[in-house]
């Protein structure tokens, strides 16, 4: 009964619409219920997942990240060129993605705190930037095929498994990601990026290095871009287009778990579960035979449904909630106080 | 406040001036004049189709909201109008009318879902651009229609070097800069933008303006899809995913100075911060820049010319009292009733916090 209530309720809604979802692409497609089948979508959401997870830091600041679809076409489109087919490469290219990955985190970080231009703005620049500058050194076709030792990172996995038959890396690798996270939502980065963006004013009250807790949420998105996109290299291989769009999807993904764009509210695991719901929901446009033309239709109205849905539920369950005391007059001895301090006791009790 | 205003606007104007001037100089070494009457209606046509968006997407910021769905507002004008038109000049009124009714029905959901719904903006429109996308894509597989030639001189002609265009995005921005100045509405708007809890507490139906501001932003992008019509002659499904409208309009909202937080801004601004764009972009294809480097110069100068002003956070406050403002005459009564507030507030329990109070009001 209890779980039941969670899952209705605004937090837990995106796991029963995962549920449902699932429950009816396995109808609809009894073989999708079998491991191997269910593992190569876990492979396929992994990316998507592993960018929510990034997006969801930065949205719990308050702020936005829209440069990560840009990022994952340059680190894609890095990853083509400097690999080539010289499997000893991949590991020094592997760790210039990371510096590239830190330094677009910074640069995006360090503008939006100390510069204080809005984050929408700083990393609609930095989209731009990345996406033309990939673009002008490589004169718009992206070329070379990375080594197989690169591309078996997001194509590869341990076969023979008993029970799975196959375990991809890209599952190990969101499962440690996820891990990492949740890791460090229980840290004090995770404590005062959620305190930061439910009240700016009085982290920096708090004495908190606000700037820098949020320069590093940024980091973390990018470098969630960058495996992401090392994943992606993987099994769609190297194109200008591939990353393209996956900085709403992520957002979507994220408001989809029931984190609050405006930040200070939100649960990673909501936001990877709101990925899997809206891969899920891809495939099950895809079995149900909807049309492509479609397809995007329907994840409009799916998207805005389950925010509503949780907006309005949210609301609904914090009128029933407990009511704030509504005078407290009535229960001190003497009212002899201004209505000023009055009025101060009123928010003291509302803040218990 | 006497002090010398040095707001948003000001400085928005003084970024555009120096990038006149850069520009000048950098078209001058390539041997080209910069303010020679065709280059002059180049920027200019530039600035009228993103210059109608960003009106519209003006209102929505000021709201504290985002209108994302503009790019397919604006594909599905350009498709409705070409495709009633048909190359009749005669169905012109009428596929204007229709058009702009349609858009106007797509900012209405709009509206409706972010107020009544309580969806964020941001998640709200980018639904409904999905939505708009799979009935385009569903129902047009390329160009279609045809617009004709009375239609496609207004995209065509000007008076003198001055675009038609340009002139219509011009009177359409003094509108919108009378209806936020002068009528209540557009009060409301900055009121409801600004703190959506406190204008309910005072009174003010926080849903009506914001549901008008989306309505508003829609109209605006069927009228950018209208010129981008008579300019293109046909109507195109893509025609607004190409511009990117969204996101730069936002950006042109953004670099004019407005709060994307809402509640402080101004229209001129936002011409200026269009402005800005279309003469970079003017300068750039004038020295034959790549077309990818573009993308990577417009980048930085969105981000530069924010941060120049952000930084010390100077967007002015609409004036409470006295001319222009939102309460007349309230400065005299301020002012007499200063001693009686001084009085009530030196009887009060705490008087080291109370007594900024008074001051603080007479300030403001």
């Amino acid at each position: 009964m209890n779980a039941l209530r969670t899952l209705v309720s605004p937090r837990g809604a995106v796991f029963l619409l995962l549920v449902v979802l699932l429950v009816a692409v396995t109808i609809l497609n009894p073989s999708f219920a079998e491991p191997g089948q269910f593992m190569r979508f876990l492979q396929r959401v992994a990316p998507i997942a592993i960018v929510a997870i990034g997006q969801y830091f930065v949205i719990i600041a308050g702020e936005f990240d829209l440069s990560q679809g840009s990022l994952i076409t340059a680190q894609v489109i890095i990853a083509g060129n400097l690999v080539g087919q010289d499997d000893a490469r991949t590991v020094p290219v592997l760790l210039l993605m990371v510096v590239f990955a830190v330094a677009v985190g910074l640069v995006n970080g360090v503008i939006t705190t100390l510069l204080k231009v809005p984050s929408f703005i700083v990393t609609l620049g930095m989209m731009l930037a990345l996406l033309g500058g990939v673009m002008w050194w490589t004169g718009g076709a992206a070329t070379g095929n990375p080594a197989d030792s690169f591309r078996e990172i997001g194509r590869g996995g341990i076969r023979d498994i008993p029970l799975l038959d196959f375990l991809p890396w890209a599952v190990l690798l969101l499962i440690a990601w996820l891990a990492l996270g949740i890791w460090i939502t229980k840290r004090p980065l995770g404590k005062t990026l959620i305190a930061v963006g439910d009240n700016a004013r009085a982290v920096d009250y708090a004495g908190a290095r606000r700037a820098w807790a949020t320069t590093r949420a940024f980091i973390i998105s990018s470098l969630s871009a960058s495996l992401s996109a090392v994943l992606l290299v993987g099994y769609a291989g190297v194109h200008p287009s591939v990353g393209r769009g996956y900085e709403f999807t992520a957002i979507t993904a994220v408001v989809l778990g029931g984190v609050v764009l405006g930040g200070g509210r939100g649960w990673i695991v909501g936001a990877v579960a709101g990925a899997f719901a809206l891969e899920a929901l891809f495939m099950l446009l895809n079995i149900a035979g909807v049309p492509s033309t479609l397809r995007d239709a329907v994840q409009g109205v799916i998207i805005i449904a389950a925010v509503a849905y949780s907006a309005v539920a949210f609301r609904a369950r914090r009128k029933r909630g407990p009511q704030p005391p509504p005078d407290l007059t009535t229960e001190e001895p003497a009212p002899t106080r201004t209505i000023h301090t009055n009025s101060t006791i009123h928010t003291e009790t509302r803040g218990d | 406040m006497k002090r010398l205003k040095i707001d948003s606007t000001v400085i928005v104007l003084g970024i555009l001036l120096l990038v006149l001037v850069v520009g000048a100089i950098l078209v001058g070494t390539v041997g080209r004049n910069f303010l020679s009457a065709g280059n002059i209606r180049d920027i200019l046509t530039g600035m009228s189709v993103l210059g109608l968006v960003a009106i519209g997407q003006t209102l929505v910021v000021l709201g504290a909201s985002l209108d994302l769905s503009v790019t397919y507002v604006i594909s599905l004008s350009s498709l409705l109008a070409a495709t009633i038109m048909n190359g009749n000049p005669g169905n012109i009124p009428l596929a204007v009318i229709v058009t702009l009714l349609v858009c106007a029905g797509v900012g209405l959901l709009n509206g409706l879902i972010v107020t009544v719904l309580k969806v964020n903006g941001f998640i709200a429109t980018l639904g409904v651009g999905l939505i708009l996308q799979g009935i385009l894509n569903t129902n047009f597989e390329g160009s279609a229609g045809n617009v004709p030639w009375a239609f496609q001189l207004i995209g065509a002609t000007g008076v003198g070097p001055i675009p038609v265009s340009t002139l219509i995005m011009v009177v359409l921005a003094v509108v919108v800069w009378v209806l936020l100045n002068r009528t209540r509405t557009g009060a409301h708007l900055y009121a409801v933008g600004g703190d959506p809890e406190i204008a309910r507490l005072s009174g003010v139906r926080t849903r009506m303006p914001l549901i008008w501001a989306h309505v508003l932003c829609s109209v605006f992008a069927a009228l950018a899809g209208l010129l981008l019509a008579s300019r293109l002659g046909v109507g195109s499904p893509t025609v607004g995913q190409q511009g990117g409208y969204a996101l730069l309009s936002i950006a042109a909202v953004v670099l004019g100075g407005t709060l994307l937080l809402g509640g402080r801004g101004s229209i001129w601004g936002t011409i200026g911060g269009v402005a800005i764009l279309a003469v970079v972009d003017n300068v750039m294809s004038v020295m034959q820049v790549n077309p990818f480097l573009k993308d990577v110069v417009r980048g930085v100068v969105i981000v530069a010319a924010v941060a120049v002003y952000s930084r010390r956070s100077i967007v002015r406050r609409r004036p409470r009292f006295g001319a222009g403002g939102t309460r007349t005459g309230g400065d005299d009564a301020a002012k007499a009733a200063a001693p009686e507030m001084a009085a009530a507030v030196s009887q009060l329990a705490d008087p080291t916090s109370d007594t900024t109070l008074p001051a603080e009001g007479g300030r403001s």
